[in-house]
């Protein structure tokens, strides 16, 4: 399952992909961690499948959440999609 | 005598049941409660076909909203809430129905809700609630495979509708029909932003624009901004359109139109979906419950 | 040399006429629903009040979210390179410019020779500009300029769920009927807008001296929340609104050279 996490409002669209299928497969979820913010967690969802997700309190904020990564200037590979052993994590923006 | 300002956003709550099913020769009797955070329903069914619903505004106090919901729908049945085999809950804050047995997201819930409705051809759902947008992938079993919601902006949701129909003085169940009723379809609100647009259509009607064209002008726009959210998960046949929205002529023939594509419909009020999937969700809990049992 | 900048933002237009070093008036209009025509309004009234005609005035440039609709003016520059000169031109200490409009929220970094060096935009989405704040003092029935100092009088943090001023009004009104007092609801409000403003400046960096500029810099509730979260005292100059206007004005001059 690819479950989109994240919003479109009149500035733009922001999303957060995770591919939910090859995300089962890991078992360290790497990804958690690796987010400064701690935007990640790791969640059963409703097929009783563990996987990662975006948590509740950050989804309506993802661009003002995510802006550390996101400098205007000397952008760098994200942490969260570089941690993904199973290339499972992608960004929108 | 003080005049009551009309509430255009007010649309019509109201309660239904089948008269000639007879509750207390059912086997399995399962219910479904969505409170979302503008309307909340709540299904019962009797076996897997649907006995009764309701369908009213979700009040300041989500489990006092999940309780009303349940009873108006039991209401002249003589049915209690003992007499309800297994209760799913759903929405949006879904443990807000504190007498559920469990809680499913309304992701799950509405594809499978709309599974029922549509039959098992449907691939995609797009349910356009209160105050959230969701574009959901499901399978012939009605088991999600990608999903994208919106409930952040209000452009594309029925708060974002409620406030174009009471800046324009027309009840919202008329706005649909009264959109389609131009002689030509007018260039769409530019704004995706509610408040912003809400300026944009104060210009136009200064500017001479009629109360339908305006309406056409920003149902146009919001067709478009929900198609942009589809296209993120792509349209796959067959389509379907759940939610308050469904019932806005205006906003669905103009995205039928932008699609190329016409969605299916359904003898089932729209806005029961989620109510619905969480109700089937039940039933399946339930005999899986009495299997394990045995 | 006498140069003017009219500065037409979505909520006001703003003309200042700048002679060498002295500014001789600040008017202001509203933009209403005709640029064009508060533009002219505002520029015949600054006029006015200076005696001047309008040969006497070398050169005039445009600013703003409605600079392409300024009559008569040379030229016109973007809001960003306006701040920046503006802003550059008061208080050469500032590294980091906010400019809070009514529907535009800008962060821009300035270098030490007042040019702009990266900028990032909030635009759009009334929930990342003034308007969110008007919004929710319209359905609190509480005086937009008395909004900012009802939010200094909170002593408690509640949480605020919605990041869209349509979904705040409604959740306004249920924080209402549950008897939140109204000036923790303010607060709530501003912590709100400068944490969305603070996220877009993260992308610029937090130099200091950090200056606000624009309407919402006459808004205290505002500058505390913002000094707050950014963890720095926030400069605001005076005339705040008129920041654009002034590098308008100064670009026309550095042109007409």
């Amino acid at each position: 399952m690819k479950a989109n996490y994240g919003y479109m409002d009149g500035s733009g669209e922001y999303f957060i992909t995770i591919n939910t299928d090859p995300c089962t497969e890991c078992t360290e979820h790497p990804c958690v961690a690796a987010c400064p913010v701690g935007m990640l967690e790791i969640i059963v969802d409703d097929y009783d499948d563990e996987a990662a997700a975006v948590k509740e309190e950050h989804r309506k904020k993802l661009k003002y959440d995510c802006a550390p990564c996101k400098p205007v200037a000397g952008r760098s590979p994200l942490p969260c999609v570089t941690a993904c052993p199973q290339d499972a994590i992608s960004h929108s923006w | 005598m003080a005049d009551k300002k009309k509430e255009f956003w007010r649309w019509r709550e109201y309660n239904w049941r089948d008269e000639s099913k007879d509750w207390k020769s059912a086997d399995v009797i399962t219910a479904g409660v969505d409170v979302g955070s503008v309307s909340s329903q709540a299904v019962i069914m009797l076996d897997g076909e649907l006995f009764a619903y309701s369908n009213m505004r979700t009040g300041s106090d989500s489990p006092d909203s999940a309780r009303k919901a349940m009873s108006w729908a039991m209401e002249d049945t003589g049915m209690t809430l003992d007499d309800v085999h297994y209760t799913v809950g759903t929405g949006y804050g879904r443990v807000n129905v504190p007498f559920a047995d469990r809680a499913i997201t309304e992701i799950a819930c509405h594809a499978r809700g709309g599974n029922t409705m549509y039959g098992p051809t449907v691939r995609t759902i797009l349910d356009m609630g209160g105050q959230d947008c969701k574009a959901i992938h499901c399978d012939d079993r009605g088991k999600v495979s990608n999903f994208l919601m919106n409930d952040k902006c209000a452009a594309g949701t029925g708060r974002g509708m409620e406030v174009f129909a009471d800046l324009l003085a027309v009840s919202i169940e008329d706005v649909g029909d009264l959109s389609l009723d131009v002689d030509e379809e007018p260039p769409p609100v530019s704004s995706t932003c509610v408040v912003f647009a809400k300026s944009e259509a104060t210009s136009l009607l200064r500017n001479g624009w009629s109360t339908n064209r305006v309406l056409a002008a920003y149902c146009s726009a919001m067709a478009s901004r929900v198609v942009s959210l589809l296209e993120r998960i792509g349209v796959e046949k067959d389509f379907a359109i759940t939610g308050g929205i469904a019932k806005n002529r205006g906003v669905v023939e103009r995205l039928e139109r932008e699609l190329g594509l016409t969605s299916l419909k359904s003898k089932y009020d729209t806005q029961i979906a989620g109510a619905l999937g969480a109700a089937l969700f039940a039933k399946a809990l339930e005999e899986k419950k009495r299997a394990k049992a045995v | 040399m006498i140069t003017s900048g009219i500065d037409i933002g979505a909520k006001f237009v703003k003309v200042l006429i700048l002679k060498d070093d002295e500014v001789l008036c600040r008017v202001q209009e509203r933009t209403g629903f005709d640029p064009s025509a508060a533009a002219k309004r505002a520029f015949a009234a600054a006029l006015s009040q200076t005696g001047l005609k309008e040969e006497d005035i070398e050169s005039v440039y445009a600013t703003g979210a409605g600079r392409k609709k300024a009559p008569h003016v040379h030229d016109s520059i973007t809001d960003v390179g306006a701040a920046a000169k503006g802003i550059a031109y008061l208080q050469p200490s500032v590294r980091t410019v906010i400019d809070v409009g009514g529907e535009e929220g800008r962060a821009v970094k300035v270098s030490a020779a007042g040019k702009v060096e990266d900028f990032a935009i909030n635009e759009q989405c009334a929930a990342g500009a003034g308007s969110f704040t008007e919004a929710i003092a319209r359905a609190l029935e509480v005086p937009l300029e008395e909004f900012g100092r009802l939010s200094l009088q909170s002593s408690a943090t509640i949480p605020m769920n919605a990041q869209c001023a349509v979904f705040a009004e409604s959740e306004v009104v249920s924080l209402v009927h549950a008897k939140t007092p109204k000036a923790d609801i303010a607060r709530a409000v501003h912590d709100a807008i400068a944490s969305r403003i603070i996220s877009m400046v993260r992308r610029v960096g937090i130099n200091n001296d950090v200056a606000l500029i624009g309407g919402v810099a006459f808004n205290p509730g505002f500058v505390d929340a913002l000094s707050r979260g950014m963890e720095t005292e926030v400069v605001v100059v005076e005339h705040p609104d008129y920041v654009g206007a002034l590098g308008a004005a100064l670009a026309a001059r550095e042109r007409s050279k």
